[in-house]
Protein backbone atom coordinates (compact mmCIF):
# COMPACT_ATOMS: atom_id res chain seq x y z
CA UNK A 1 0.00 0.00 0.00
CA UNK A 2 1.20 3.34 -0.98
CA UNK A 3 1.78 5.98 2.06
CA UNK A 4 1.40 9.48 1.95
CA UNK A 5 4.97 11.20 1.40
CA UNK A 6 4.11 13.85 3.50
CA UNK A 7 3.10 11.45 6.50
CA UNK A 8 6.31 9.40 6.33
CA UNK A 9 8.18 12.62 6.35
CA UNK A 10 6.27 13.59 9.50
CA UNK A 11 6.97 10.51 10.69
CA UNK A 12 10.58 9.96 10.42
CA UNK A 13 10.99 13.62 11.71
CA UNK A 14 9.46 12.74 14.57
CA UNK A 15 11.73 10.09 15.39
CA UNK A 16 14.73 12.03 13.98
CA UNK A 17 13.85 14.84 16.23
CA UNK A 18 13.57 12.73 19.37
CA UNK A 19 16.73 11.34 19.28
CA UNK A 20 18.52 14.53 17.99
CA UNK A 21 16.66 17.00 20.99
CA UNK A 22 16.97 14.52 23.82
CA UNK A 23 20.85 13.77 22.51
CA UNK A 24 21.90 17.13 22.69
CA UNK A 25 20.10 17.51 26.11
CA UNK A 26 22.56 14.80 27.28
CA UNK A 27 25.33 15.75 25.71
CA UNK A 28 25.23 18.83 27.85
CA UNK A 29 26.04 16.91 30.83
CA UNK A 30 29.21 15.92 29.14
CA UNK A 31 32.16 16.93 31.79
CA UNK A 32 29.59 17.91 34.33
CA UNK A 33 27.99 14.74 35.66
CA UNK A 34 28.94 13.50 39.27
CA UNK A 35 31.47 10.85 39.08
CA UNK A 36 34.06 10.01 35.54
CA UNK A 37 31.99 6.77 34.85
CA UNK A 38 28.93 8.35 34.64
CA UNK A 39 29.91 11.03 32.83
CA UNK A 40 31.62 8.51 30.51
CA UNK A 41 27.88 6.32 30.40
CA UNK A 42 26.23 9.90 29.45
CA UNK A 43 28.68 10.43 26.37
CA UNK A 44 28.16 7.71 24.90
CA UNK A 45 24.20 7.32 25.77
CA UNK A 46 23.78 10.76 23.74
CA UNK A 47 26.65 9.71 20.74
CA UNK A 48 24.06 6.71 20.12
CA UNK A 49 20.83 8.84 20.24
CA UNK A 50 23.16 11.03 17.74
CA UNK A 51 23.92 8.42 15.45
CA UNK A 52 20.26 7.44 15.54
CA UNK A 53 19.49 10.70 14.65
CA UNK A 54 21.95 10.57 11.54
CA UNK A 55 19.79 7.84 10.62
CA UNK A 56 16.40 8.84 11.28
CA UNK A 57 16.92 12.56 9.57
CA UNK A 58 18.87 10.86 6.50
CA UNK A 59 16.19 9.15 5.37
CA UNK A 60 13.59 11.62 6.05
CA UNK A 61 15.49 13.89 3.75
CA UNK A 62 15.66 11.11 1.47
CA UNK A 63 11.99 10.93 1.54
CA UNK A 64 11.72 14.25 1.40
CA UNK A 65 13.83 14.77 -2.19
CA UNK A 66 14.80 18.59 -1.91
CA UNK A 67 18.26 17.68 -1.77
CA UNK A 68 18.68 18.24 1.94
CA UNK A 69 21.05 16.18 4.38
CA UNK A 70 20.97 15.56 7.26
CA UNK A 71 22.06 18.14 8.60
CA UNK A 72 20.26 20.62 7.15
CA UNK A 73 17.39 19.32 8.81
CA UNK A 74 19.25 19.36 11.76
CA UNK A 75 20.97 22.64 11.94
CA UNK A 76 18.70 24.72 9.69
CA UNK A 77 15.26 24.20 10.66
CA UNK A 78 13.20 26.73 13.19
CA UNK A 79 11.66 25.52 16.62
CA UNK A 80 8.43 25.46 15.11
CA UNK A 81 9.73 22.99 12.22
CA UNK A 82 10.54 20.69 15.06
CA UNK A 83 8.69 17.49 15.98
CA UNK A 84 10.31 15.91 19.19
CA UNK A 85 8.27 15.46 22.19
CA UNK A 86 7.97 17.70 25.02
CA UNK A 87 9.72 15.56 27.01
CA UNK A 88 12.71 15.09 25.12
CA UNK A 89 13.61 19.28 25.10
CA UNK A 90 12.80 19.60 28.92
CA UNK A 91 16.02 21.31 30.51
CA UNK A 92 18.47 18.59 32.27
CA UNK A 93 17.80 19.78 35.98
CA UNK A 94 19.66 17.51 38.39
CA UNK A 95 21.46 14.49 37.39
CA UNK A 96 18.40 12.01 39.05
CA UNK A 97 15.51 14.48 37.06
CA UNK A 98 17.96 13.37 33.91
CA UNK A 99 17.97 9.95 34.27
CA UNK A 100 14.62 9.68 35.09
CA UNK A 101 13.47 11.59 31.48
CA UNK A 102 16.00 9.01 29.99
CA UNK A 103 14.51 6.07 31.69
CA UNK A 104 11.13 7.64 30.72
CA UNK A 105 12.14 8.03 26.97
CA UNK A 106 14.41 4.82 26.72
CA UNK A 107 11.20 3.07 27.99
CA UNK A 108 9.27 4.23 24.98
CA UNK A 109 11.70 3.46 22.90
CA UNK A 110 12.34 0.15 23.98
CA UNK A 111 8.70 -0.81 23.09
CA UNK A 112 8.51 1.23 19.94
CA UNK A 113 12.09 -0.59 18.10
CA UNK A 114 10.41 -3.66 19.05
CA UNK A 115 7.43 -2.57 16.66
CA UNK A 116 9.46 -0.83 14.26
CA UNK A 117 11.88 -3.81 13.53
CA UNK A 118 8.66 -5.80 11.94
CA UNK A 119 8.13 -2.44 9.87
CA UNK A 120 6.71 -3.02 6.47
CA UNK A 121 8.86 -0.21 5.43
CA UNK A 122 12.49 -2.08 4.88
CA UNK A 123 14.78 1.05 5.71
CA UNK A 124 12.52 1.81 9.06
CA UNK A 125 12.53 -1.76 9.59
CA UNK A 126 16.64 -1.42 9.61
CA UNK A 127 16.96 1.83 11.66
CA UNK A 128 15.14 -0.10 13.99
CA UNK A 129 16.86 -3.24 14.68
CA UNK A 130 20.65 -1.33 14.85
CA UNK A 131 19.14 1.33 17.31
CA UNK A 132 17.21 -1.44 19.43
CA UNK A 133 20.17 -3.03 20.04
CA UNK A 134 21.55 0.76 21.65
CA UNK A 135 17.58 0.68 23.25
CA UNK A 136 18.14 -2.21 25.26
CA UNK A 137 21.12 -1.24 27.00
CA UNK A 138 19.80 2.72 27.73
CA UNK A 139 16.87 1.05 29.67
CA UNK A 140 18.55 -0.95 31.67
CA UNK A 141 20.92 1.31 32.52
CA UNK A 142 18.78 3.98 33.20
CA UNK A 143 16.18 2.08 35.34
CA UNK A 144 19.01 0.74 37.27
CA UNK A 145 20.06 4.26 38.39
CA UNK A 146 16.29 4.99 38.89
CA UNK A 147 16.13 2.06 41.46
CA UNK A 148 19.55 3.27 42.48
CA UNK A 149 18.41 7.14 43.32
CA UNK A 150 14.88 5.82 43.87
CA UNK A 151 15.39 3.72 46.69
CA UNK A 152 18.73 5.53 47.56
CA UNK A 153 19.26 7.75 50.36
CA UNK A 154 16.45 10.25 51.94
CA UNK A 155 17.52 13.07 50.06
CA UNK A 156 17.67 10.85 46.31
CA UNK A 157 14.27 9.63 46.81
CA UNK A 158 12.91 13.18 47.28
CA UNK A 159 14.85 14.60 44.63
CA UNK A 160 13.60 11.49 42.21
CA UNK A 161 10.05 11.63 43.78
CA UNK A 162 10.15 15.06 42.76
CA UNK A 163 11.69 14.50 39.30
CA UNK A 164 8.46 12.07 38.82
CA UNK A 165 6.13 15.23 39.53
CA UNK A 166 7.77 17.16 36.85
CA UNK A 167 8.22 15.04 34.17
CA UNK A 168 5.04 12.86 34.54
CA UNK A 169 2.54 15.24 32.52
CA UNK A 170 4.71 15.02 29.70
CA UNK A 171 4.27 11.13 29.36
CA UNK A 172 0.98 11.42 28.02
CA UNK A 173 2.01 13.09 24.71
CA UNK A 174 4.30 10.22 23.62
CA UNK A 175 0.88 8.37 23.11
CA UNK A 176 -0.91 10.45 20.95
CA UNK A 177 -1.94 9.77 17.77
CA UNK A 178 -3.14 11.55 14.51
CA UNK A 179 -3.61 11.09 10.89
CA UNK A 180 -0.17 10.95 10.48
CA UNK A 181 -0.17 7.53 12.91
CA UNK A 182 -3.21 6.61 11.52
CA UNK A 183 -2.15 6.58 8.04
CA UNK A 184 1.82 4.61 9.37
CA UNK A 185 -0.52 1.86 11.43
CA UNK A 186 -2.37 1.28 7.61
CA UNK A 187 0.84 0.63 5.28
CA UNK A 188 1.87 -1.37 8.89
CA UNK A 189 4.76 0.98 8.55
CA UNK A 190 4.60 2.07 12.62
CA UNK A 191 2.51 1.36 15.04
CA UNK A 192 -0.50 3.71 16.65
CA UNK A 193 1.51 5.02 19.58
CA UNK A 194 -1.67 4.54 21.75
CA UNK A 195 -1.52 0.91 21.57
CA UNK A 196 2.45 0.67 22.89
CA UNK A 197 0.43 2.43 25.99
CA UNK A 198 -0.31 -0.97 28.42
CA UNK A 199 3.11 -2.75 27.27
CA UNK A 200 5.07 0.94 28.41
CA UNK A 201 2.72 0.95 31.53
CA UNK A 202 3.72 -2.41 32.79
CA UNK A 203 7.30 -1.51 31.98
CA UNK A 204 7.59 1.54 33.92
CA UNK A 205 5.45 0.52 36.68
CA UNK A 206 7.52 -2.22 37.78
CA UNK A 207 10.94 -0.14 37.69
CA UNK A 208 8.95 2.69 39.16
CA UNK A 209 7.69 0.28 42.51
CA UNK A 210 11.34 -0.74 42.69
CA UNK A 211 12.31 2.62 43.23
CA UNK A 212 9.59 2.85 45.18
CA UNK A 213 8.52 6.27 43.66
CA UNK A 214 4.33 6.83 43.12
CA UNK A 215 3.04 7.75 39.92
CA UNK A 216 1.25 10.99 40.38
CA UNK A 217 -2.49 10.38 39.76
CA UNK A 218 -2.74 13.77 37.84
CA UNK A 219 -3.77 12.31 34.30
CA UNK A 220 -3.36 15.94 32.45
CA UNK A 221 -1.10 15.50 29.80
CA UNK A 222 1.42 18.51 28.05
CA UNK A 223 1.20 18.21 24.24
CA UNK A 224 2.07 20.41 21.03
CA UNK A 225 5.69 18.66 20.66
CA UNK A 226 5.32 16.00 17.88
CA UNK A 227 2.71 17.90 15.75
CA UNK A 228 4.88 21.04 16.54
CA UNK A 229 2.16 23.23 18.17
CA UNK A 230 3.41 24.36 20.13
CA UNK A 231 6.75 23.64 21.86
CA UNK A 232 8.16 24.91 25.60
CA UNK A 233 9.87 27.85 25.30
CA UNK A 234 13.15 25.71 25.97
CA UNK A 235 13.54 24.42 22.72
CA UNK A 236 14.70 27.75 21.27
CA UNK A 237 17.44 28.42 23.86
CA UNK A 238 18.76 24.45 23.20
CA UNK A 239 18.66 25.37 19.48
CA UNK A 240 20.40 28.55 19.86
CA UNK A 241 23.31 26.73 21.23
CA UNK A 242 23.21 23.66 19.19
CA UNK A 243 22.68 25.06 15.91
CA UNK A 244 25.11 28.64 16.80
CA UNK A 245 27.91 27.15 14.47
CA UNK A 246 25.66 26.46 11.36
CA UNK A 247 24.03 29.78 12.23
CA UNK A 248 27.03 31.92 12.23
CA UNK A 249 29.50 30.43 9.48
CA UNK A 250 26.73 28.90 6.90
CA UNK A 251 28.12 26.20 5.45
CA UNK A 252 31.16 25.58 7.39
CA UNK A 253 33.20 22.03 7.68
CA UNK A 254 36.09 20.86 9.48
CA UNK B 1 35.94 9.12 52.08
CA UNK B 2 33.26 7.21 53.53
CA UNK B 3 30.63 8.18 50.65
CA UNK B 4 33.57 6.42 47.97
CA UNK B 5 31.89 3.78 45.85
CA UNK B 6 34.09 0.62 46.49
CA UNK B 7 37.03 0.19 43.25
CA UNK B 8 36.87 -2.48 41.10
CA UNK B 9 39.29 -4.37 38.71
CA UNK B 10 38.46 -4.60 35.08
CA UNK B 11 39.02 -7.80 32.96
CA UNK B 12 38.33 -7.54 29.78
CA UNK B 13 38.29 -10.26 26.82
CA UNK B 14 38.95 -8.63 23.33
CA UNK B 15 37.79 -9.76 20.04
CA UNK B 16 40.84 -12.15 19.48
CA UNK B 17 42.26 -12.71 22.89
CA UNK B 18 42.02 -15.90 24.46
CA UNK B 19 42.34 -14.87 27.74
CA UNK B 20 40.61 -11.78 29.82
CA UNK B 21 42.75 -8.84 30.86
CA UNK B 22 43.67 -6.65 33.31
CA UNK B 23 42.61 -3.09 31.59
CA UNK B 24 42.27 -0.72 34.48
CA UNK B 25 40.00 0.03 37.47
CA UNK B 26 36.83 2.17 38.20
CA UNK B 27 34.09 3.00 41.00
CA UNK B 28 30.65 1.20 41.46
CA UNK B 29 28.15 0.93 44.05
CA UNK B 30 27.50 -2.97 43.00
CA UNK B 31 28.65 -5.57 40.45
CA UNK B 32 26.06 -5.05 38.17
CA UNK B 33 27.10 -1.38 38.03
CA UNK B 34 30.58 -2.00 37.91
CA UNK B 35 29.93 -4.28 34.48
CA UNK B 36 27.99 -1.52 33.02
CA UNK B 37 30.28 1.28 33.92
CA UNK B 38 33.40 -0.90 32.47
CA UNK B 39 31.24 -1.44 29.16
CA UNK B 40 30.78 2.70 28.63
CA UNK B 41 34.23 3.43 30.17
CA UNK B 42 36.51 0.45 28.75
CA UNK B 43 34.79 -0.79 25.48
CA UNK B 44 33.63 2.00 23.37
CA UNK B 45 35.91 1.64 20.74
CA UNK B 46 35.29 -2.10 20.22
CA UNK B 47 37.56 -3.52 22.57
CA UNK B 48 35.76 -6.42 24.43
CA UNK B 49 33.05 -9.58 24.11
CA UNK B 50 33.22 -10.47 27.82
CA UNK B 51 33.99 -8.55 30.96
CA UNK B 52 34.84 -9.49 34.14
CA UNK B 53 34.81 -7.41 37.65
CA UNK B 54 36.17 -8.49 40.43
CA UNK B 55 35.98 -5.91 43.49
CA UNK B 56 39.62 -4.48 44.29
CA UNK B 57 39.69 -5.78 48.14
CA UNK B 58 39.08 -9.61 47.18
CA UNK B 59 42.55 -9.41 45.45
CA UNK B 60 45.64 -10.40 47.44
CA UNK B 61 48.36 -9.29 45.69
CA UNK B 62 52.40 -10.02 46.73
CA UNK B 63 54.14 -7.23 47.89
CA UNK B 64 56.60 -5.25 46.15
CA UNK B 65 59.20 -5.68 48.92
CA UNK B 66 59.06 -9.70 48.26
CA UNK B 67 60.08 -9.24 44.68
CA UNK B 68 63.89 -10.29 45.21
CA UNK B 69 62.93 -13.87 47.25
CA UNK B 70 60.12 -14.56 44.70
CA UNK B 71 60.78 -13.83 41.43
CA UNK B 72 65.07 -13.36 41.41
CA UNK B 73 65.80 -17.53 42.03
CA UNK B 74 63.95 -18.43 38.54
CA UNK B 75 66.37 -15.87 36.73
CA UNK B 76 69.24 -17.78 36.72
CA UNK B 77 67.12 -21.71 35.56
CA UNK B 78 67.23 -21.36 31.97
CA UNK B 79 66.79 -25.15 31.96
CA UNK B 80 62.91 -24.34 33.12
CA UNK B 81 62.16 -22.63 29.33
CA UNK B 82 61.07 -25.41 26.85
CA UNK B 83 63.20 -23.49 23.83
CA UNK B 84 64.46 -26.82 23.53
CA UNK B 85 61.78 -28.84 21.95
CA UNK B 86 60.20 -27.98 18.28
CA UNK B 87 56.61 -27.48 19.22
CA UNK B 88 54.09 -29.49 16.92
CA UNK B 89 51.76 -27.01 14.89
CA UNK B 90 48.92 -28.93 15.26
CA UNK B 91 49.63 -27.87 19.13
CA UNK B 92 48.50 -24.20 17.87
CA UNK B 93 49.43 -21.10 20.33
CA UNK B 94 50.79 -22.02 23.58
Amino acid sequence: MAVDKQHLLQFLLRQGDNTLVLGHRVSEWCGHSPILEEDIALANTALDLIGQTQMWLGYAAEVQGEGKSSDDLAFLRDAWDFRNVLLAELPNGDFGRTLLRQFLFDAFQSVLMGRLMKSSDETVAAIAAKASKEVTYHVERSADTVVGLGDGTEESHRRMQEALEYLWPYVGELFESDETDAAMAAAGIAPDPASLREEYDALIGKVLAEATLDIPAATYAHKGGRTGYMHTEHLGHLLTSMQWLQRAYPGCEW
Amino acid sequence: MKNEWPLWEIFIRGQHGMSHRHVGSLHAPDAEMAVKNARDVYTRRNEGVSIWVVEAKHISATAPGDKGPLFEPSESKVYRHPTFFDIPEEVGSM
